[in-house]
């Protein structure tokens, strides 16, 4: 495909996510401080209003996201973005999006936890972000970008994903990802944002629209909440996405998402100079997982190494995706921790 | 269809549906209600009036008001308003809550969206009561009034003193039109409708954030009938509660 030539640009995470976001047709973005995601509000304070949008520093981050909530009832494309103690504030309004069948993009560049746990990268709101995170039978689509130039490319497609299922999307990076500069290519994109029919924008020609996540007529609920479990099957079926590395001739493979996958990737590339044939599966979307994929790819090989800055979570799905007789380790980093590369290629030697 | 020289002296607004309402007999939902259906239709901003329903009694709002309307989780609808109106500046945006969705779970939302002065309007139903819970105590329970979490009567040490959300929001140098009003009586209600009509009124002229808090009934959870309910009201309420305007920043002091 002849492309016209992009100059890279060097960017954080932040500013990348943040400048996704303006050039997928963001107009809305309200936010609360927090370390490590500190830049993103400050970038979009800048840049929102030069984009004829709004920028809004919430007084929490419980009202952040129901800005978010109020301008996407408006038919608006509208985002937030935080750090794990922020995201978990945020869980009343994410549930009442996905209830309410809203679009919203919600960043979480996550950091070490439980509590106020500390402020260096993490992944261990994995299960925060791909179970529901809050109350209630839902799912949010979750994406995890490895590097500045894919946070950049999945805020995009996390905008598109809302819009196409009503539904929350996160994108899930972390500490790391937020402030490392990298380049990136701008690519411009078509602002495709559908026709918001349901949308409140006053009742002039129509008749009046109703936002709500409230059925108290026995039944309604249930047919409602069986409506949106088709919509997450659907999206199981049509929207997972993953990477993979040298996967062709292998006896390890190695499952990793994220920072941590990027790690993997260089400590592959060492273990194969030492003769050992590893390989890596990285889930892009955390939910839907890619579980057929990594099925097929774990056909041919007797163990499977996970490796994650957190004590273990995705362990979980890669058990429910893979056959009963594969071993599975697990290389793990809870509480910020980073591991080196040369750490996970000990772990390769040692399984 | 009436005749030429015939003219409607009183009927339902447009800007209510048919619906039944699930309110009680007694309740001041229904007047408030009516009064701001009235004051949309006679601003003729039905067709770009958005409303943001509460947590609480008025929860089904939106089966109410022939209007777009939005349900918000329980103490957000100012954080919502924010969002809605910061995207549709030329729509009329108000939010209707209770005392405990804007005094107690909303205080943080209802203080940063009048001290950032957002063009909208708030009409605060104070009942003291929660009352789609069955009775329990509010942030606007009076002194020694029982209710279900406070049997014996609201203790000031124990359960903390009432709020005046008023006289708390006119210090904020953001609000621009603060009144209190009650309904009680067929002149109070007509000066409820005086002072929601203008708070309206100021959001089609873009001056900023109004708030109009109305001292209703419960009869319900308060045990009283209907009469005496309004009697409360007059009484005991207003004398906690002071109607009156606390901030207008339209009208030269």
């Amino acid at each position: 495909m002849v492309q016209k030539r992009i100059k890279s640009v060097i960017l954080s995470g932040c500013e990348a996510s943040a400048e996704g976001a303006i050039r997928a047709g963001c107009k809305f973005y309200a936010g609360y401080p927090i370390t490590p995601q500190n830049r993103f509000p400050e970038y979009m304070s800048v840049r929102m209003p030069e984009e004829g949008g709004v920028f809004i520093q919430a007084e929490s981050e419980v009202s952040a996201i129901n800005m978010v909530f109020g301008a996407s009832a408006a038919g608006v494309r509208a985002m937030t973005s935080s750090s794990s103690p922020g995201i978990s504030l945020k869980q009343e309004g994410i549930s009442y999006l996905a209830g309410c069948e809203l679009p919203a993009v919600i960043i979480n560049m996550n950091r070490g936890g439980p509590g106020l746990g500390d402020v260096t990268p993490s992944q261990s709101d994995y299960f925060q972000s791909t179970r529901g995170g809050g109350h209630g039978d839902y799912r949010t689509i979750t994406l995890a970008p490895w590097n500045v130039q894919e946070t950049y490319d999945l805020t995009y497609l996390a905008f598109i994903l809302a819009d196409r299922y009503r539904n929350p999307v996160l994108v899930l990076a972390d500490g790391m990802i937020a402030q490392m500069m990298e380049p990136v290519k701008l690519f411009p994109w078509k602002k495709q944002i559908p026709k918001k029919r349901w949308a409140l924008t006053g009742c002039k020609g129509r008749r009046p629209n109703s936002i709500k996540s409230l059925f108290l007529t026995p039944g309604v609920l249930e047919t409602h909440n069986w409506k949106i479990a088709r919509k997450y099957q659907k999206i199981i079926e049509n929207e997972q996405l993953y990477h993979t590395y040298m996967c062709n001739d292998i006896d390890l493979l190695l499952v990793s998402f994220g920072t941590c996958a990027r790690i993997c990737f260089e400590a592959i590339t060492l273990a194969r100079a030492q003769g050992i044939k590893a390989g890596l599966f990285r889930p892009v979307t955390l939910w839907p997982y890619p579980s057929e994929h990594l099925k097929r790819i774990a056909e041919k090989v007797k163990k499977i190494l996970v490796v994650e800055m957190n004590c273990g979570q995705m362990v979980e799905d890669v058990k429910l995706a893979v056959r009963n007789d594969v071993h599975i380790f697990f290389y793990g980093r809870p509480g910020g921790g980073v591991p080196a590369p040369e750490e996970i290629l000990k772990e390769i030697k040692r399984i | 269809m009436l005749q030429k020289t015939e003219k409607y002296l009183y009927r339902k607004p447009e800007s209510l549906t048919d619906n039944i309402t699930i309110y009680c007999s007694g309740c001041g939902h229904g007047i408030i209600h009516r009064i701001i259906a009235e004051v949309i239709d006679e601003l003729s901003v039905r067709e770009k009036t958005i409303g943001i329903a509460p947590v609480g009694c008025a929860v089904l709002a939106y089966d109410y008001f022939n209007f777009d309307v939005t349900e918000a989780a329980h103490g957000r609808p100012p954080a919502v308003a924010t969002g809605i109106k910061r995207c549709l500046p030329d729509r009329i945006v108000f939010t209707y809550q209770g005392d405990g969705d804007l005094a107690a779970i909303g205080t943080a939302e209802i203080i940063h969206a009048a001290a950032r002065g957002e063009n909208i309007t708030v009409i605060f139903v104070n009942n003291g009561v929660y009352g789609m819970t069955k009775g329990q105590m509010a942030p606007t329970t009076l002194l020694g009034q029982r209710t279900t979490t406070t049997v014996k009567g609201r203790e000031p040490y124990q359960h903390g003193f009432p709020i005046r959300v008023c006289e708390l929001l006119a210090t904020i140098e953001g609000a621009y039109y603060i009144e209190r009003t009650k309904i009680d009586s067929i002149p109070d209600i007509i000066k409820t409708k005086r002072a929601i009509k203008k708070a309206f009124t100021y959001q089609i002229e873009k001056r900023g954030f109004s708030l109009i808090e109305v001292l209703s009934t419960c009869p319900t959870n308060w045990k009283k009938t209907p009469a005496e309910s309004m009697e409360w009201v007059r009484t005991e309420m207003a004398s906690f509660f002071p109607p009156g305007v606390y901030k207008d920043k339209g009208v030269a002091v």
